[in-house]
């Protein structure tokens, strides 16, 4: 799925410097205050730096030892605000470049609805209702409703598509979006959306993280780490009792490192790194959010509502299979329909000749040096055909060939008629061949499922995610599809209300539900769905009520988008469990250094073999901050995601992160603690 | 350790697990207010309560009317079984001549029983008064394990319920859970004990004339149906002093081995209920066997550290085959001490056959740690099934987020309220047992009722905060506990551990009544597997028991290593 996503390298150097900047920033505690477990670790580094200066001005203590936990505290709060500085500078170069289609927008505000006169106003200034007139070559000033006339426009600002799209009054595709250029003829638009709310608006404000809200799920994630830190915080504070007893005398440095080092500052650091990323992911997707709730609930999908053309076939019937009649050869067959289908320029005739060309090895050219007279396709005859000399060669509709070879359907070859009857019932369309008086045989047109769409299904089935396929077709032609695209049931001749019951049903039933739509009868659907996917190209209705809009109009996208939203809970989890497990180790670490010197005999849980009670502590101290800065790249690429089933998946992650988090602290520890042993550091 | 210790061990075990299946059915019929074979008996005796209370059987409530009912029969409890005490010297059945219990000892005491703690801080012989024994303390003992069974039962309901604000009635659940369970129960073990020559009668003690030809008073009294009770409703408040390792209160191998199935019957049988109730038997077995397989470890490490031995007894020259000897009694061996110290501290009962503070130090260290973990192996009737749930919470929401969905437990999503409540009851245990204990540590009147010095008192400390908040009631003994400080502040700590869990508990479920029930899929993170049930060890392991690992290594872990090198306390 990377490769349709428009990359951004992970550490792009202007990125980085605006990250830096950024992370400085964000260390004002009011904002930090949002982030409970950073905000602890700040505080708690503020009072280390005190006692560092008490200890510098006093020549007292061991300033050497504790200016080197406050400053590696302080790394931990920046590792944190950087994390998140960096996932949103990502947003920011590409919010940047929809501001500069913004600025400077003006509207002609037509003085009467059907008129011709307007006064030029700025796009701020634009109400709810007024009627503009937008020409060739002038950039539309908002969103809108056409309520006349039909253009070109080039939507490549939100869409990065630079081929031009129709616009029209009426219909599927009356909306336009503020920002886009109108490239051919005029338009008179009402305007739908007050200025500062226009899509673009809301596209700004989201990339750019301002509008970003926690999440339910990251909210509930915040109170079990706030939690966690007011356990730990238990844990410390009464430890300097028990110490006391024990004549240990144990100093707030001390403490303070045993707390930021348990505490669960990996996760709690990488929070909103992991949210703001996704949505980032999401955004390189062409795919605008209007919630982070949306996208959480994507991951949460169990039905997803799919419409069958073009998601599930190509949308187009194509020819498949040439049926003769007897004592006719396919061969025969094959070259009639293709002499038949040169004259006929839609996607079906095309694809017989396709198909002729390709299993039959035939030419697309008439026979040299006889003449030959095309009868194009036409929607009255629903026949198309080649005279070539006295040979009279037609395709088309059963009835019209039947026709045109003068026979009545009791008169037909009984071959001809099975292979009718066969074609039919698998919900195919069978189209006749005939030459003169003759027929030759039957050529069977289908919907073709897309190659590769039966494994993603299976895939989503694995996923748990049921696929119900939405037609418009009869039942029998629906059946046959979604039995050979192996989709999980499928809703035949399909209103909007049929739908919308459906979804309600399934809601009942306490399932989510994933649709994507564009029409304005899809409407209500999409709003009463969990996850409604908008088309760009769609209806401004169709816009509004669904809760993400897809700038490249691809139904398929709702695959990508609930695979994006299981990668951000999944990424959640993993570095939650990872950071939990790391504490194992830090205790091994930090017990027995801490009481050394009150029970030798506690070196026995020194396991590790650390240096010193100073180096095991201080590396303690940098492992926890250090492991931010490794993890943020996985925080941002996102734990990836295979389609295996929730206990597979789990007992991966478990593996990785689990067992991972168990073990890694052990070996990277103890690695710096040779490191700071080496340099002389404590 | 020997094969015929674990032979032992395991034969009590395996018929825990043999009566778990049938009683748990049972109870599954008496919640749901379905005929028993009981009802012929109690049904009119439960409808004369009704009728008495004004009660209306039919009528539920939701989760502040549930807490509310919970924390109005827990007062009145409390009164009156203060009242009692404090007037003892009055009221009747006292032939001993008892005076009325010291106000602190009536609060502690008090609140002990209504919180199913059962700590003692005197000895009952010769404290408390037949009527006391009997009006009070055992009909505490019931009512304080019914409450807690109505707890969970309200729990689980809330997770087979959708889109519902009642939990039930917790008069109807707790009237049940004596009448039917409990009450029925205490009567076939307690003609049992006394078939086994344990002592059931009103009379103050007998005299006899020893072989040196000195008069003995030797106490006794209505010990059987206390002991009976004291079992089954997880209490563990003994008749005397010395609990289970008086012979009246254990006459022999057999009684002992009664004993710690009594104690684990009722709180298994839930579980299964607890799987039986909410439609998935598989998770009633898997939260079962993360409880076993800790227990089973837990009783394994203890039956190792102490037949392991104390270097410095062998130096002396005793015999190192014995073990540590210290503390036990010889009717009982290594294995029949090993596996009830484990049972009653992963159980909330606090009855000890064994004394705790002669336990080598890691085989101290083992109750300890079990209690810490939050007294859900299989812990308290009830309230270790709730505390197991709000594990397996904290589980699936961890590791739940791993498979990409929104954390599900049996079909009800785990979000920010359930989450809330969760981590105000996991706070519960460290403040209680961490926060009092370093005060302990470091005040005078803390100070003044240790008996040893050095990690052994810590222990001590340590061990009287973790029984008090953990509502187990054991005693490390070595504290002298019956002093105004620790009264008061261990008649805190029970009640924190009992009520500022509760109440959490019954907030989570109000919230999960609510919640539409998502039908499982594959892509549902499965919570009744092996997989999880290692997970919710760990889970257990690492949030419920490593705040406490500093502290322990300052007591257990550190005069493990002191007395490898010889050092004593």
């Amino acid at each position: 799925m990377s490769s349709q996503a428009k990359s951004i390298s992970l550490f792009d150097g202007a990125i980085l410097a605006q990250a830096l900047k950024g992370s400085i920033l964000k260390l004002d505690p009011r904002q930090l205050v949002r982030n409970p477990v950073i905000f602890v670790t700040e505080v708690v580094a503020a009072v280390v730096t005190l006692l560092w200066l008490r200890d510098l001005i006093s020549g007292s203590g061991t300033p050497l030892f504790s200016g080197q936990i406050a400053a590696w505290l302080w790394f931990t709060v920046i590792f944190a605000t950087f994390s998140e500085a960096i996932a949103e500078g990502r947003g920011k170069a590409q919010a940047d470049s929809l501001k500069r289609t913004k600025s400077d927008l003006v509207a002609k505000r037509l003085k009467a609805a059907n008129g011709t006169e307007y006064d030029t106003i700025p796009a701020t200034s634009l109400k709810l209702g007024d009627i503009i007139l937008v020409e060739a070559g002038d950039l539309i000033p908002g969103d809108g409703e056409i309520i006349e006339g039909v253009a070109s426009v080039n939507e490549s600002a939100i869409t990065g598509e630079s081929a031009p799209v129709i616009r029209e009054s009426g219909g599927d595709r009356s909306a336009v979006t503020g920002g886009t250029q109108l490239l051919s003829d005029c338009l008179k638009i009402r305007i739908t959306t007050k200025p500062g709310e226009t899509f673009v608006d809301r596209m700004i404000a989201l990339i750019e993280g301002a509008e970003r809200q926690k999440t339910p799920n990251e909210i509930a994630l915040s109170i079990l780490l706030s939690g966690l830190t007011l356990v730990f915080l238990i844990a410390v504070v009464t430890l300097s009792g028990l110490a006391a007893y024990s004549g240990t005398i144990m100093t707030v440095t001390v403490l303070a490192a045993l707390l930021v080092t348990l505490i669960p500052t990996t996760i709690g650091g990488l929070l909103s790194a992991i949210g703001i990323a996704g949505m980032d992911r999401l955004i390189r997707f062409n795919v605008i959010a209007t919630s982070g709730r949306a996208v959480e609930a994507a991951g949460d999908v169990d039905t997803l509502l799919l419409d069958k053309t073009g998601t599930i076939t190509f949308g187009n019937r194509m020819a498949t299979e040439f049926i003769p009649v007897d004592g006719i050869s396919e061969d025969e067959l094959a070259n009639a329909a293709l002499q038949a289908s040169l004259s006929d320029e839609t996607a079906e005739g095309r694809s017989i000749v396709a198909l002729a060309q390709a299993d039959y090895g035939l030419s697309d050219t008439v026979p040299k040096g006889k003449e030959a007279t095309f009868i194009p396709f036409a929607a009255q005859t629903r026949i198309s055909g080649v005279d070539i000399g006295t040979q009279q060669i037609r395709k088309g509709a059963v009835d019209a060939i039947l026709k045109f070879a003068g026979l009545g359907k009791d008169t037909a070859p009984q071959s001809f008629q099975k292979a009718v009857d066969s074609i039919a019932r698998t919900g195919g369309t069978p189209l006749g061949v005939a030459e003169n008086g003759r027929l030759l045989g039957v050529i069977h047109l289908k919907d073709v499922v897309k190659p590769d769409i039966k494994e993603r299904f299976a895939a989503l089935r694995a996923m748990g995610i049921k696929t119900v396929m939405v037609t418009g077709d009869n039942p029998v032609t629906a059946a046959a599809i979604a039995s050979e695209a192996g989709v999980d049931d499928f809703m035949a001749e399909a209103t909007p209300e049929q739908k919308l019951a459906y979804i309600r049903k399934e809601q009942e039933g306490g399932r989510l539900i994933a649709m994507c739509g564009d029409g304005t009868n899809d409407a209500p659907a999409l709003a009463q769905a969990d996850v409604g996917v908008a088309m760009q190209s769609g209806t401004q209705a169709a816009r509004e009520a669904g809760n993400m809009v897809d700038l490249d109009s691809s139904p398929t996208k709702l695959i990508e988008i609930v695979e994006i939203g299981k990668q951000i809970l999944m990424t959640r989890g993993s570095l939650t469990t990872f950071s939990i497990a790391n504490d194992v180790a830090k205790y091994f670490a930090i017990i027995p250094a801490l009481f050394v010197a009150t029970y030798p005999q506690l070196g026995a849980l020194n396991v590790m073999g650390l240096h010193s009670p100073q180096s095991a502590i201080l590396s303690a101290v940098i492992f926890n901050a250090l492991i931010i800065i490794a993890l943020i790249p996985l925080a941002l690429k996102g734990v990836p995601y295979r389609p295996v089933g929730a206990s597979a998946l789990l007992r991966r992650n478990l593996l990785v992160y689990g067992l991972g988090g168990l073990l890694v602290p052990f070996i990277g520890i103890k690695a710096i603690d040779l490191i700071v042993a080496a340099l002389h550091l404590v | 350790m020997t094969l015929v210790g674990w032979l032992q061990i395991s034969l009590t075990l395996i018929a825990v697990l043999l009566a778990v299946k049938p009683l748990g059915l049972y109870m599954n019929r008496v919640f749901a207010g379905e005929r028993t074979f009981l009802s012929p008996v109690f049904k009119p005796v439960e409808w004369a309560f009704y009728k008495a209370a004004g009660i209306d059987e039919k009528r539920e409530q939701n989760w502040i009317g549930y807490t509310f009912g919970v924390l109005l029969f827990s007062i009145a409890g409390f009164v009156s079984l203060y009242v009692i005490l404090r007037f003892q010297d009055v009221l009747p059945l006292n032939p001993q001549g008892f005076p009325a219990v010291a106000p602190d000892l009536a609060f502690n005491t008090a609140v002990s029983f209504i919180t199913n703690t059962n700590w003692q801080s005197y000895g009952g012989e010769t404290t408390m008064s037949h009527f006391s024994q009997m009006a009070g303390l055992t009909v505490h003992n019931f009512l304080s394990g019914a409450t807690g069974m109505a707890v969970a039962v309200a729990l689980s309901r809330a997770f087979v319920r959708s889109h519902m604000t009642t939990l039930g009635n917790f008069w109807v659940d707790m009237t049940r859970a004596t009448l039917y369970v409990l009450l029925p129960l205490a009567v076939v073990v307690a003609l049992i004990f006394v078939a086994m020559g344990m002592p059931q009668t009103l009379d103050a003690s007998v005299t006899a004339t020893t072989l040196e030809g000195v008069k003995q008073v030797i106490a006794t009294g209505p010990v059987a149906s206390q002991e009976a009770i004291k079992q089954l409703g997880t209490n563990g408040g003994g008749f005397f002093n010395v609990n289970a390792a008086h012979p009246f209160e254990n006459p022999n191998a057999f009684s002992n081995y009664l004993g710690v199935f009594a104690m684990l019957v009722v709180s298994s049988a839930m579980v299964y209920t607890f799987g039986q109730m909410t439609g998935n038997r598989r998770q009633g077995w898997a939260l079962l066997s993360a409880m076993g397989l800790l227990l089973v470890v837990g009783i394994g490490a203890v039956y190792w550290a102490e037949t392991s031995g104390n270097p410095i007894l062998t130096h002396l020259g005793l015999d190192p085959l014995q073990g540590n000897m210290e503390g036990k009694e010889l009717r009982f061996g290594q294995s029949g001490s090993a596996l009830y110290t484990a049972v009653t501290t992963g159980l909330s009962n606090g009855g000890v056959n064994t004394m705790h503070a002669s336990l080598t130090p890691l085989g101290g260290l083992v109750p300890m740690f079990l209690i810490q973990l939050g007294e859900v192996l299989p812990g308290g009737v009830g309230s270790g099934l709730y505390g197991m749930v709000v594990f397996a919470i904290l589980a699936v929401f961890v590791a739940g987020l791993m498979v990409g969905r929104t954390p599900e437990l049996l079909g009800k999503k785990i979000e920010s309220r359930e989450m809330k409540y969760a981590m105000l009851a996991v706070l519960v245990l460290p403040l209680a047992i961490l926060g009092f204990s370093a005060l302990a540590a470091i005040l005078p009147v803390g100070l003044a009722g240790l008996l040893n010095k050095g990690p052994h008192g810590l222990s001590e400390i340590l061990y009287a905060y973790s029984s008090a908040a953990g509502n187990n009631g054991s005693a490390f003994a070595g504290l002298t506990a019956n002093s105004p400080w620790y009264n008061t502040t261990l008649g805190i700590a029970m009640l924190l551990g009992r009520f500022a869990y509760i109440v959490p508990v019954l907030a989570i479920a109000g919230s999960l009544v609510a919640k539409q029930k998502v039908p499982a899929s594959s892509g549902t993170f499965p919570t009744d597997t092996p997989l999880f049930v290692g997970l919710l060890v760990g889970i257990i392991i690492i949030l419920g028991g490593l705040q406490y690992f500093p502290a322990l290594a300052l007591g257990p872990i550190v005069e493990h290593f002191l007395m490898l090198a010889g050092q004593t306390f």
